[in-house]
């Protein structure tokens, strides 16, 4: 059984002129200690499904459907007192902006000690004792001073590196990481990484990581999700979905960014484009999500939605055209 | 060679910290602290470096956005940091600016045919009305939006359709400079790649001059004709881009470079993880800026501020390394093959 299985998850939003369909029916699935990437671009409901697992969606105006089974049981009907048991203690969170998300009024310390007096029931200097071991384990330098200390006081990469201790403190089984290095320098960024990698190994949780730089999942992701306008496009393993993409979308997205070293090949090619548009997710749409901009488009892919389909092993893609691979059956 | 279009000379721009109930002058931000550079016509450079270490200041410095402390800034042979504002504003239409954000850069209360009409008419470029009509229209086809979208308000575009017509707004005034500041940074990939592409068109088609501020050493190696690295206000090294990817001189850029992730999984890399943060720009380390996070410092380096010399033709770099004998210097040989790994 998988750690995290996720069925027909549907998380609309009530507006007022229609339904945004942020994810429509997304099902995917993982494992204990796998790190699973979910791109895509802004918009296509990467983040708020994220949200969902974490049932922090406001309802209404959001309303969640379909089924979130964690360790099997389903998330979506628990009490919201279960669920408080759940968050931060067993699933446990990384945000994208680490000084909105920290309390800039309660010290470094408090805040990591915050997770484990609630969940742990540990007292106050058991909580700051370990708040200090935390900040060793993600690399913060003379962590008995830096733990009295607040955020304002801390630099951007060393806020994140405080986000990842906070979350990590109750050994989560599961992280979700919401584009843990977008805010970061590039030099900061790679330490980050480096310490997500390093601590996987450490601590032995699953990671969701969502992220829109496909540089990034191909650092630190086993399995990888691309999402489109609410929907799952495309799944793989990392290097069979960087080596051979299925679906157009996929393709295009790999095409449109430039490679580091590309002068060195000399071949200075222009960037392939993806003409158009993101749907809007207000308007129910029959065929294929990506038909209005794919350059393979045929009347059956505006009428008929593809569905998922194994068009090589453990390679999922919704799209009518895509390769097929014979896959033993 | 041809002159430069825009020759910056040692620029430098300190901002003064007030504290206290008076506002007495405590400290300087030390943003932009001797910058030299120039451009030739329709070439772009490309000016790089992580947040806080002063790109786009000297963007703002070169647009005469604020007064700077020191140094020249010489557009076309004529000093334009220390002219009065009268003979100034002629001056101001030949360099031109694209700013990162598409949605704060627009006036919300004004259609799209009166933003690009704006520097037309500023600027007396038309002859009458219908001129301005036509230049408009002109202005449209050229970042491909359809003529019929200048009665529409910015709220009806999306970010990179917004983003053109900032560029379309850049182009009305005829400059001979466009300054792109993170002009692409925050576009979706898909839309990013619309957006450079255009960018290198219209460069092609009019033969302007660029100056690209940007984080993104992707998007540079792809966008540019040569790269200036800065670090803490100053710039560690200048190079034709092909060289700069290939054998990159400095120790800050050849970190830089191993430090961007690839889109290549399982991609063996010599990468350098840098320890710690940027100091702050207010009291920079002494000696070299970057010593204390150089893999490679040695004493010398904390001393003494290693200046920018020349090491293959067109190729700058600040560092005491090359000092050294070849044998004793990590960056004599090609690092970038290694670091980039592609091969």
């Amino acid at each position: 059984m998988a750690l995290l299985e996720v069925e027909n998850l549907q998380t609309h939003f009530r507006a007022p002129d229609g339904v945004n369909r942020a994810v429509d029916g997304l099902n995917f699935h993982v494992n204990a200690g796998e790190t699973v990437a979910i791109v895509g671009e802004s918009g296509c409901g990467k983040s708020v499904t994220a949200m969902s697992i974490l049932r922090l969606i406001p309802e209404p105006p959001g309303k969640i459907a379909g089924s979130i089974r964690f360790n099997g049981r389903d998330l979506l009907k628990l009490s919201d007192r279960e669920m408080r048991a759940i968050r931060g203690n067993e699933i446990s969170m990384i945000f994208q902006e680490p000084m909105t998300s920290l309390n800039p009024v309660l010290t470094v310390g408090r805040q990591i000690g915050e997770t484990l007096r609630l969940h742990q029931g540990m007292s106050k200097s058991q909580a700051e004792a370990r708040a200090v071991e935390m900040l060793k384990l993600v690399g913060i330098p003379e962590p008995e001073r830096r733990v009295k200390e607040y955020p304002h006081q801390l630099s951007g990469g060393m806020r994140q590196r405080v986000m990842i201790a906070i979350a990590l403190a109750c050994n989560p089984k599961l992280l979700i990481a919401d584009e843990p290095t977008t805010a970061l320098d590039v030099t900061i960024q790679a330490q980050i990484l480096d310490l997500m990698r390093d601590l996987k190994h450490r601590v032995g949780a699953a990671i969701v990581i969502i992220t829109h730089d496909l540089g990034v999942v191909a650092e630190v992701a086993e399995r990888v999700i691309v999402m489109y306008a609410g929907r799952k496009v495309e799944e793989a393993a990392v290097e069979k979905l960087f080596r051979s993409p299925r679906h157009p979308y996929t393709q295009g997205l790999l095409g449109s960014m430039p490679k580091l070293g590309s002068s060195l090949t000399g071949d200075e090619t222009r960037l392939q484009e993806i003409p158009g548009l993101v749907p809007s997710l207000k308007r129910k749409l029959d065929g294929c999500v990506f038909a209005s901009r794919c350059a393979y488009a045929t009347d059956m892919c505006r009428k008929v939605a593809p569905a998922l389909e194994e068009k090589a092993e453990g390679h999922i893609a919704a799209c009518h055209y895509a390769i097929k691979e014979a896959v033993a059956a | 060679m041809s002159k430069p279009i825009l020759e910056v000379n040692d620029l430098k721009k300190h901002f003064p910290i007030r504290a206290g109930f008076f506002g007495g002058i405590t400290g300087h931000v030390y943003a932009v602290d001797g910058v030299s550079f120039s451009i030739e016509k329709g070439e772009t450079l490309s000016l790089v470096g992580e947040s806080g270490c002063g790109k786009s200041t000297v963007g703002k410095a070169i647009l005469r956005l604020f007064d700077i402390t020191g140094g020249q800034v010489v557009l076309d042979g004529q000093r334009i940091d220390d002219m009065p504002a009268g003979t100034l504003r002629p001056m101001r239409r030949r360099m031109q600016v694209v700013f990162q954000d598409p949605y704060s850069s627009l006036n919300p209360r004004m259609r799209v045919r009166d933003i690009l009409a704006e520097p037309i008419r500023n600027f007396g470029l038309a002859k009458d009305a219908a001129d301005i009509e036509r230049r408009v229209g002109d202005l449209m086809d050229r970042v491909r939006l359809p003529r019929d979208a200048v009665n529409r308000w910015p709220h009806e575009f999306s970010g990179g359709q917004r983003q053109r017509i900032c560029i379309a707004r850049a182009l009305a005034a005829e400059p001979d400079l466009i300054i792109c500041d993170e002009a692409v940074s925050a576009l979706d990939v898909s839309v990013k790649a619309q957006i450079v592409n255009l960018l290198q068109d219209l460069q092609k088609e009019l033969g302007l001059a660029m100056l690209f501020i940007s984080h993104d050493l992707a998007i540079v190696e792809h966008m540019t004709h040569r790269v200036a690295v800065m670090y803490l206000g100053r710039i560690v090294e200048v190079a034709p881009k092909r060289q700069l990817f290939a054998a990159p001189k400095h120790p800050y850029t050849e970190a830089l470079l191993s430090a961007v992730p690839v889109p290549e999984p399982g991609a063996a890399r010599d990468r350098i993880i840098l320890k710690g943060d940027v100091p702050s720009p207010i009291r920079p380390p002494k000696g070299c800026r970057f010593h204390t996070r150089c893999p490679y410092a040695f004493d010398r380096c904390k001393q003494e501020e290693p200046v920018l010399r020349q090491t293959e033709q067109g190729h700058w770099s600040a560092c005491h390394l090359h000092d050294r004998p070849a044998a004793e210097n990590p960056l004599a040989g090609e690092r970038g093959a290694a670091v980039l790994a592609h091969h």
